[in-house]
C-alpha cells in the first residue's frame, strides 16, 4: 500500500455466546484512496481480530450482503470508501431495526421467511403458457412500468431507514411492497387480486407514512416510496370498486 | 445433532441449484427437496454475471453455429455429444425464464433482443441490460416460492457427504447462525456450488467462490477433471478484479494500449476494420485477449495505474444513451471503483481470473462417477467448455443442466432403496468432531497468511502463461502450504455461532486441494490448448498426445494422481483455431 494514512474504525461488537453487552471496539486501519469500508473490515479480520463478524460477498454492490450502518446511515459497505470519512473516524453498526445475531450480522429471517413470500413474488399468469409457445411480447411502455422495481437487490437498507418498520415490525415494508408492485405492474402477470388483500391491509401500503427515507438510501434507485404511494391510489380505487374498470391489467 | 429426512438435497442456491430444485418440484411435487446454501440464494455469485446468456433465436443463426463457436472456442476439448444437447436446449430455458418474469432487454417491437459476445458468429446472447445474472437469479429465487416442496436452508454450510454402500445417502451441514451440525438423510444430492476462482488473488469472483462442492466430491474419490483450464477474463478492474462485462465489447467497445492503438490486431485477431465484426479483434475469445494483454505488458505498451498495469476499454463512441441503456451497471461500477465515467473517459481494465472450466466430471445427465451424486453449473465439468469457455455459455449452462440434474435426481430418488433412518449418525459425528478440531488449536499461523501465499503462487506459477519450472515451484509450494494448513492454523474465534473465520478455514482446506489439482494437472499437460498456454517447449497443441481430459484423483496428503480419459468427438474434427481475417478465410474454404 503506497498510502500510509490510517483511519480509526469503531465497530459494534456483540457475542451472544459470551453473554456480554454490545460494545464498541476501535481499530486503526491503513487505507488508500480506493479502500472501501468493507475492505477496512476485511483488513481487521485478516490481520487484527479474526473474530470480527460481518457478511459480504460480491464486493461490487449487486449481491446485497454487506449492508451496515456507517456513521448512522444505512450503506452497502463495499460501495463506500474510507477516504470519504477521513480524517474523522468511521463507526460501523449492524443495520437498524433488525435483531442482531453477532457483531454486524443481523437476523434477516423476517424479510426472507415472512415479508417476501407474503407478496407472492412471482408471475401469476392468466393461464399456463407452454415454453413451445415462445416468449411474450412486451412493448417498451409495458416494460418500463415494472423494470425499475425489478432492480431491488434485497439489501434491506430501506428497512433500516424506515421508521415505520422500526415501530411496527408487521409493516410489510419498502422492498417487499416495491416487489409486489413490480409483479402487479408486469403485463405478463394477473396476480393482482391474489395480492390485493395484503396490499390494502394496514400492514400493506397504508402502513407507510410517506417519510421517503427508504428511497433516499436505496443503492439501486428502486424508489420504493414511489411504488408504495402509487399503490395507495390503486388501493383507494379498489376500495371504491373502480380499479378493475380503469386498469384491467393491474398497472399503476 | 439434528436429522432431517428428505429425498433430494441441492447444495448451493445459485442459478443451477435453484433451477435444479424447481425441476425436482416440477417432476414430482411429493418429493421433498432441501435447498442447502451457505448464503441466502440470491446472494449467490450468479448475481454478478453481467453480459448475458446464449440461446439461438435469430433467423441467421443456427444450432450448428452455436455448436461450432463452442467447440472451436473450447479448442476441441469439449464433449461434442453434450454440446449438441446443450445448444439445442438453451433457447427454451431462456424462454422459460421469460415466462417466469425475467426482464430480458427487448427491441422496440417488444420481442427479446440479443447481442454479440466474444467468439460468436451471430448475435446470440440474451441480456437484461448488463445485470443478466442478477435478473436470472432473482427470477429463479422468487419463482422458487411457488413450490411448497422446496424447503430452504439458508446460511447452512455444507461440510461433507455421507457415502455408504457406494452411494450418497446424506449431507452434513452447519447451521451458520448457531454453529450446530445437521444431518440431511437423502437419496440423492446435487452439487451446485459454483467455481473456485478464489484460489487466485486477482479475480472477478465473490468471496464465496471457494470450490466447496468440488473439494467435498474430491475427498470422496470423485476425480476433478480438466482443472488446468482456468479462464482469465480480459476486462476486469485493476486492483479489485471487479468484472467489466464482455457485453461492452459486444456493444462495440474497443481496447487500446497506452498509445491509443488497437493492439489486438498484432495477435492474430485483426485486421481492425471493418468493425465491429464477429470473432475478430475485441470480439475474439477470452483466452486470446488475455494473452494479448500479457504480451503488451511485456512490450511496455500498457498503462501504469495506481493499481497496476492496464489497457483502455473505450466506450465513448457508443454515446451516453446507449451506454446508460445497455451498460448501466458497469457505468456505476466504473464511477464508484475507479472514478471514471465511461461516457467521457475510457475505463482501465486488465485480465483477472474469472471461471474454472474444469470441475466434477459428469455426463449429459449430470450423473457423476459417485452413485446418487449429481453436479451442475460451474462446479461441474459436463463437457461443454473444453479448454476455454465461450462467453455467455455459463449462464445458459446453469439452467439447461440445472434442470437436467433436478429431473434426473428426482427420477433416481424414486427408485433408490430407502435408507435406514439414523444409520449414519456416527459418520456425521465424525465429520463434526473433525471440523470442530479446527477451533481448538492453540498455536499456529493466521489463515490470511496461508491464503495470501496460495494466491501469490497460483498467480505466478499457473497464470495466463505457464512454464515447467514455474509450475513445479507452485506444486512444491502448495504441498508445503497444505502441510502448514494441516498442522498449524490458529483461529482467533473459538465460538460456534456465526463463526465466519471457522468457515473460511474449512473453505481454505478445499481451495488448497483444488489449487494443487490445478497446478499438478497443468504441469502434466505438455502442450498448449485454450487457457492452458505454455511458454516452454510445449507451445503448440498436441492432439496426438493430449486430445483428452485430465482426471485428478485425491491421494490423501500427497499430490493428486492423474489419469486421462477420451474426449467425445461427434461431428467436428479438430482444426486450427483461428479468428479475425484468418478465421474468415478458413470459413470460406
Amino acid at each position: 500500500m503506497a498510502d500510509t494514512r490510517t483511519i480509526e474504525i469503531e465497530v459494534l461488537r456483540y457475542n451472544p455466546e459470551k453473554g456480554g453487552e454490545p460494545h464498541f471496539q476501535s481499530f486503526q486501519v491503513p487505507f488508500s484512496d480506493d479502500t472501501s469500508v468493507l475492505q477496512g473490515l476485511q483488513y481487521i479480520k485478516d490481520h487484527l481480530d479474526g473474530s470480527l463478524t460481518f457478511r459480504w460477498s460480491c464486493r461490487m454492490a449487486i449481491c446485497g450482503s454487506c449492508g451496515k450502518m456507517v456513521n448512522g446511515v444505512p450503506e452497502l459497505s463495499c460501495h463506500k470508501f474510507l477516504r470519504e470519512y477521513y480524517p474523522g473516524k468511521v463507526r460501523i453498526e449492524p443495520l437498524n431495526h433488525f435483531p442482531v445475531l453477532r457483531d454486524l450480522v443481523i437476523d434477516q429471517t423476517d424479510f426472507f421467511e415472512k415479508k417476501l413470500p407474503s407478496i407472492k413474488p412471482y408471475v401469476v399468469p392468466k393461464e399456463e403458457k407452454p415454453v413451445s409457445a415462445g416468449t411474450y411480447v412486451q412493448t417498451p411502455q409495458q416494460f418500463h412500468k415494472y423494470y425499475q422495481y425489478s432492480q431491488c437487490i434485497n439489501c434491506l437498507l430501506c428497512y433500516a431507514a424506515c421508521p415505520q418498520y422500526g415501530l411496527k415490525p408487521d409493516f410489510t415494508g419498502p422492498a417487499a411492497l416495491a416487489l409486489l408492485h413490480r409483479y402487479n405492474a408486469d403485463s405478463r402477470d394477473r396476480g393482482w387480486e391474489e395480492r390485493a388483500e395484503l396490499l390494502n391491509a394496514e400492514e400493506g401500503v397504508w402502513g407507510c407514512t410517506l417519510v421517503g427515507y427508504c428511497s433516499e438510501v436505496c443503492p439501486k434507485h428502486v424508489d420504493p416510496a414511489h411504488a408504495i404511494n402509487q399503490n395507495k391510489v390503486n388501493s383507494t380505487m379498489d376500495y371504491f370498486g373502480v380499479r378493475k374498470l380503469l386498469m384491467p391489467k393491474g398497472g399503476g | 445433532m439434528q436429522s432431517i429426512q428428505t429425498d433430494v438435497v441441492v447444495v448451493g442456491g445459485g442459478g443451477a441449484g435453484l433451477r435444479a430444485a424447481i425441476a425436482v418440484a416440477e417432476s414430482d411435487p411429493r418429493l421433498r427437496v432441501a435447498l442447502v446454501s451457505k448464503v441466502v440464494p440470491m446472494r449467490s455469485h450468479t448475481v454478478a454475471a453481467e453480459g448475458g446468456s446464449a440461446g439461438v433465436i435469430r433467423a441467421d443463426d443456427s444450432l450448428d453455429h452455436h455448436f461450432d463457436d463452442t467447440v472451436g472456442g473450447g479448442d476441441w476439448l469439449c464433449d461434442q455429444d453434450v454440446v449438441e444437447y446443450f445448444v439445442a436446449h438453451c433457447a427454451e430455458e431462456m424462454t422459460q425464464l421469460e415466462h417466469w418474469g425475467c426482464p430480458w432487454s427487448r427491441k422496440d417491437d417488444g420481442q427479446v433482443n440479443v447481442r454479440f459476445f466474444g467468439g460468436m458468429k451471430v448475435q446470440r446472447t440474451w441480456f437484461a441490460a448488463d445485470k443478466t445474472g442478477f435478473h436470472m437469479l432473482h427470477t429463479l429465487f422468487q419463482t422458487s416460492h411457488k413450490y411448497p416442496s422446496i424447503k430452504r436452508y439458508d446460511e447452512f454450510f455444507c461440510a461433507d457427504l455421507i457415502v455408504e454402500d457406494g452411494r450418497v445417502q446424506g449431507v452434513v451441514a452447519i447451521d451458520i447462525a448457531s454453529g450446530e451440525f445437521y444431518l440431511f438423510e437423502c437419496k440423492a444430492a446435487i452439487i451446485c456450488t459454483g467455481g473456485a476462482g478464489r484460489v487466485y488473488g486477482q479475480n472477478t469472483n465473490a468471496g464465496i467462490v471457494t470450490g466447496d462442492g468440488m473439494g467435498i466430491a474430491f475427498r470422496h474419490g470423485v476425480p476433478l477433471r480438466d482443472m488446468e483450464f482456468v479462464q482469465y477474463h480480459p476486462t476486469a478492474l485493476p486492483g479489485t478484479g471487479v468484472l467489466i462485462t464482455e457485453g461492452c465489447r459486444g456493444e462495440g467497445g474497443i481496447l487500446t494500449n497506452k498509445d491509443g492503438y488497437r493492439y489486438l490486431q498484432d495477435y492474430g485477431l485483426g485486421p481492425p476494420d471493418p468493425w465491429p465484426r464477429p470473432k475478430a479483434m475485441e470480439l475474439g475469445p477470452r483466452d486470446r485477449l488475455s494473452q494479448a494483454f500479457w504480451h503488451e505488458e511485456q512490450k511496455g505498451r500498457t498503462v501504469a495505474t495506481a493499481l497496476g498495469q492496464a489497457v483502455w476499454l473505450d466506450l465513448r463512441h457508443l454515446g451516453a444513451a446507449k451506454i446508460h441503456e445497455r451498460l448501466p451497471l458497469i457505468t456505476e461500477v466504473a464511477k464508484t471503483f475507479v472514478g471514471v465515467d465511461p461516457v467521457v473517459s475510457p475505463i482501465p481494465v486488465r485480465p483477472a481470473v474469472h471461471y474454472t472450466m474444469g470441475g466434477i466430471p459428469c455426463n449429459a445427465h449430470t450423473e457423476t462417477p459417485l452413485k446418487g451424486l449429481y453436479a451442475a453449473g460451474e462446479c461441474s465439468s459436463v463437457g461443454i467448455h473444453g479448454a476455454n469457455r465461450l462467453g455467455s455459455n455459463s449462464l445458459a449452462e446453469i439452467v439447461v443442466f440445472g434442470k437436467v440434474a433436478g429431473a434426473r435426481a428426482a427420477q433416481y430418488s424414486k427408485s433408490a432403496p430407502a435408507g435406514r433412518p439414523g444409520a449414519f449418525r456416527k459418520q456425521a459425528e465424525a465429520v463434526e468432531s473433525r471440523l470442530l478440531g479446527l477451533l481448538g488449536r492453540d498455536k499456529g499461523e493466521r489463515l490470511a497468511t496461508i491464503r495470501d501465499e496460495m494466491h501469490e503462487t497460483m498467480e505466478t506459477g499457473v497464470g495466463i502463461f505457464r512454464k515447467a519450472d514455474g509450475m513445479q515451484a507452485t506444486c512444491a509450494k502448495l504441498a508445503r502450504l497444505r502441510d502448514r494448513y494441516r498442522t498449524g492454523l490458529k483461529l482467533d474465534d473459538r465460538n460456534r455461532a456465526f463463526n465466519t473465520e471457522w468457515l473460511s478455514a474449512i473453505e481454505l482446506g478445499f481451495t488448497l486441494e483444488i489449487a494443487e489439482a490445478i497446478a499438478v494437472s497443468a504441469l502434466n499437460r505438455k502442450e498448449s490448448r485454450g487457457a492452458h498456454t505454455r511458454l516452454d517447449e510445449f507451445k503448440e497443441r498436441d492432439d496426438a498426445s493430449y486430445l483428452k481430459h485430465t482426471l485428478a484423483y485425491r491421494t490423501g496428503d500427497g499430490p493428486p494422481r492423474l489419469e486421462y480419459s477420451p474426449v467425445t468427438i461427434t461431428k467436428s474434427a479438430p482444426k486450427t483455431r483461428v479468428y479475425g481475417g484468418e478465421g474468415k478465410k478458413v470459413e470460406l474454404t
